[in-house]
């Protein structure tokens, strides 16, 4: 016999808040050339930004949706009713003391505490698609480090910027990074000069906060050889009635000899649609770790890649998708190796709770011709109700000789049996599976800054809380 | 048969004395359709050690499993009651909230969560809202309690029973039992599995925790852990029910006669399977 933890509905209610906001640019709903130049316009972009824009919306518009091997809920987004840009009126704040009130309260909602802040060594938060605050401390800037918005970045750092920018991730590499092409705005642009070593991890807040709107933020990334940098990026976004669509791309770049972490917990409310590309490029020796958590959200579609361009390059991805019912985490890693000696490490934790899905998708690339490339593959998937639902699609294409990969996966329950047992130490059934989940997570939560393993962990609490009958 | 004085022994054991006692009257239990506790009834008075006997299959474990609360098995008949309060009407957590421990026999692993982790979420459970548990005083004590058990401190930050061997698991069992305090402690098996040394060290720690602020039900199959936890009473259950109860030395007369002979004290034919 068996005991039947059965789902019921979540309280998302923590998320789900907004304050009323007055957009005084607003590009309407739909997207067409007008839009795109409309967004150029108010953004004041370069010529060469534009023409970007419009190859975008063109090779947008020519793709297809990737139905043919994702999900078809993908059609379920209606394009013509977002609202590709919207900006609250004010600029790029420099000290805290000048943001908007509601502003700060909504902050205050998503508990970013006081001393974290003063922690940090900047802030660059998203509200909506403009940064309405950012500051940098002012060691991270006398050390030559450039932390600003994207907008920013491209207009008074364009030496660097131009030379990087969709260099990664191309234009047409898929139909979302197309679109975030055509429409972004937002995100992040960090420099780091040779040699520097950033103490502090860089941290960003973003946040959805206007209905049918999609968030196109673009961030890149540029660790000059020998420097070291974390970026920590977390999301959550109010509950609105019609579909929200999030759609960002990271770029990150990492010379010779320079290590790249880029930290993410996303926790979106369950009708956002995340659709992110993600990848870096390890030159010689460098290394770029991706750690990512995906909580919430109806679908997400990320899979953080590092192209090993350099020898002995390397490149890890650590990442956690927790499905609740009716979410669809679909995520995984791309490891490319192009150069010999390169490593790259995948680990892979899915949780599915009531009617959730995990999907793993993993590609492992390395050619023929290279030597001495190591790659590890660890998936591992948790299903916590008889309904829930994991899938793993591993794609490993390892030629030559004397390269080496490993590949583990696992599906495991947590056991009616586990259950009883942590009950009759007397934890609540909620309490117990929500200890068994943070167990299940535990050795990769250990590898994260404290604070977002203590946030995750939270998250976690708070995803089990209605997951047990 | 069983003889009058025999009868009336039992009944001594049933009569509402204390109402700090952690009692069972004609419990019925089934698994499925399966009858696997008939009519069993027994009291536990705290401050007292009473050692349930019995062969495989005598349904030993069910009644610890189903004392405890597991789901698996049905109460067709009869009550439990915990100083007076009614355990079946209660969850599983809160029965064990309100005092009730069982040492498992097989203990579940919990993969990565530490001893010290699990055993502060337990202690955190049974505090009121809003109050934390104080972490030096925490470790003071959970150390304290692992040198009674010869555990060594790195124990704390393995992953509860993952790995563990049979000595390992039982020992867990019995640093939890020592920190969380019950009111009553039910030991299912504690010494299957045991080498000699770890017995000892084993009956050491129950030993230390006995006193009047706690009523434990030792089940075994083996007489040989009753050399060391001395109890105060003994029972020897066959086929779902208590068939004869005594002092410390039915245990050596039951392991002298084997259970044959208490079966055969049993007032109703039993039915071999």
């Amino acid at each position: 016999m068996k005991t039947e933890n059965k789902a019921v509905d979540i309280d998302r209610n923590r998320g789900d808040f907004a304050y009323p906001e007055v957009h005084i640019r607003d590009a309407g709903r739909g997207l067409s050339e007008k839009t795109i130049h409309y967004i150029s316009d108010v953004k004041e972009d370069p010529d060469w930004v534009r023409e970007f824009r419009l190859r975008g919306l063109k090779t947008f518009l020519e793709k297809p949706l990737p139905t043919h091997w994702a999900s078809k809920d993908l059609e379920a987004i209606d394009f013509d009713k977002i609202r590709y840009y919207l900006a609250p009126g004010s600029g790029a704040k420099r000290s805290w003391e000048e943001v908007p009130e509601d502003i700060k309260r909504t902050f205050e909602r998503l508990g970013i505490p006081e001393q974290e802040r003063k922690f940090l060594a900047g802030v660059e938060a998203q509200f909506d698609s403009e940064a309405v605050y950012s500051n940098i401390k002012k060691a991270v800037g006398e050390q030559g480090v450039i932390f600003v918005g994207s907008t920013e970045g491209l207009k008074n750092h364009p030496e660097i910027f131009r030379k990087w920018f969709g260099k990664v991730i191309p234009i047409g590499d898929n139909k979302f990074s197309a679109l975030n092409s055509a429409v972004f705005s937002g995100g992040s642009f960090i420099y780091v000069p040779p040699g520097v070593k950033v103490k502090h991890p860089l941290q960003a807040y973003f946040r959805i906060n206007a209905e049918s709107f999609g968030q196109f933020e673009r961030t890149l990334i540029i660790a000059d050889e020998g420097s070291e940098v974390t970026y920590m990026e977390g999301c959550t976004a109010p509950k609105f009635e019609t579909v929200a669509l999030h759609s960002a791309v990271v770029e990150l770049v990492a010379l010779k000899g320079a290590k790249l972490q880029y930290i993410t917990v996303q926790n979106w409310s369950s009708n956002v649609f995340n659709l992110v590309t993600k990848r870096g490029l390890a030159h010689e020796d460098a290394e770029i770790k991706w750690i990512d958590c995906n909580i919430g959200s109806r679908l997400t579609m990320k899979y953080p890649g590092v192209v090993l361009k350099g020898r002995k390059a390397r490149g890890e991805v650590l990442s956690i998708a927790l499905a609740n019912n009716g979410q669809h985490q679909d995520t995984g890693a791309k490891m490319i190796h192009a150069a010999d000696e390169t490593t790259s490490n995948i680990i892979s934790k899915s949780i599915s709770i009531g009617t959730g899905r995990a999907t793993y998708r993993g590609l492992v690339h390395v050619p023929k011709h290279l030597k001495h490339c190591k790659n590890n593959t660890e998936c591992d998937a948790l299903l916590i109700n008889s309904t829930s639902r994991t899938d793993t699609y591993p794609a490993i294409t390892v030629r030559g000789t004397g390269n080496a990969v490993q590949h583990e996966a696992s599906v495991s329950q947590v056991s009616s049996e586990q259950i009883f047992y942590m009950q009759q130490r007397g934890l609540t059934k909620a309490q117990a599976m929500s200890l068994s989940v943070n167990g299940f997570v535990n050795d990769l939560v250990r590898q994260f800054p404290m604070e977002y393993s203590v946030e995750l962990k939270r998250l976690i609490e708070l995803e089990m809380e209605g997951s047990v009958g | 048969m069983k003889s009058r004085s025999q009868s009336a022994r039992i009944a001594l054991y049933l009569k509402p004395l204390f109402m700090n006692e952690l009692r069972v009257e004609n419990l019925h239990v089934a698994i499925g359709d399966q009858q696997i506790v008939r009519g069993l009834s027994l009291a536990v008075p705290r401050g007292e050690v009473h050692a349930i006997m019995g062969p495989n299959g005598s349904g030993k474990s069910t009644l610890a499993k189903v004392m405890a609360g597991h789901p698996d098995y049905h109460v067709t008949k009869g009550k439990i009651t915990m100083d007076g309060e009614d355990l079946l009407a209660l969850e599983p957590d809160d029965r064990a909230r309100k005092g009730l421990f069982l040492a498992f026999q097989y203990p579940s692993e919990i993969p990565g969560v530490t001893i010290a982790n699990f055993l502060r979420a337990a202690l955190a459970a049974r505090l009121p809202e809003g109050e934390e548990l104080e972490a030096t005083d925490y470790y003071a004590k959970l150390y304290e309690k692992m040198e009674l058990l010869g555990m060594d401190r790195s124990f704390t930050s393995r992953a509860v029973n993952e790995g563990f061997s049979g000595g390992e698991k039982k020992r867990t069992e019995i640093l939890q039992l020592a920190m969380l305090e019950p009111k009553y402690g039910v030991l299912d098996e504690t010494d299957s599995g045991l080498d000699i040394d770890a017995l000892k060290t084993v009956a050491h720690g129950v030993n230390t925790l006995r006193g009047s602020n706690i009523g434990i039900l030792l089940i075994t199959h083996y007489q040989r852990i009753l050399n060391y936890i001395v109890p105060d009473h003994v029972h020897v259950m066959v086929q779902g029910r208590i068939v004869r109860s005594g002092g410390k030395d039915l245990a050596l007369e039951l392991e002298e006669r084997g259970y044959d002979w208490a079966r055969a004290g049993a007032d109703e034919p039993v039915l071999t399977r």
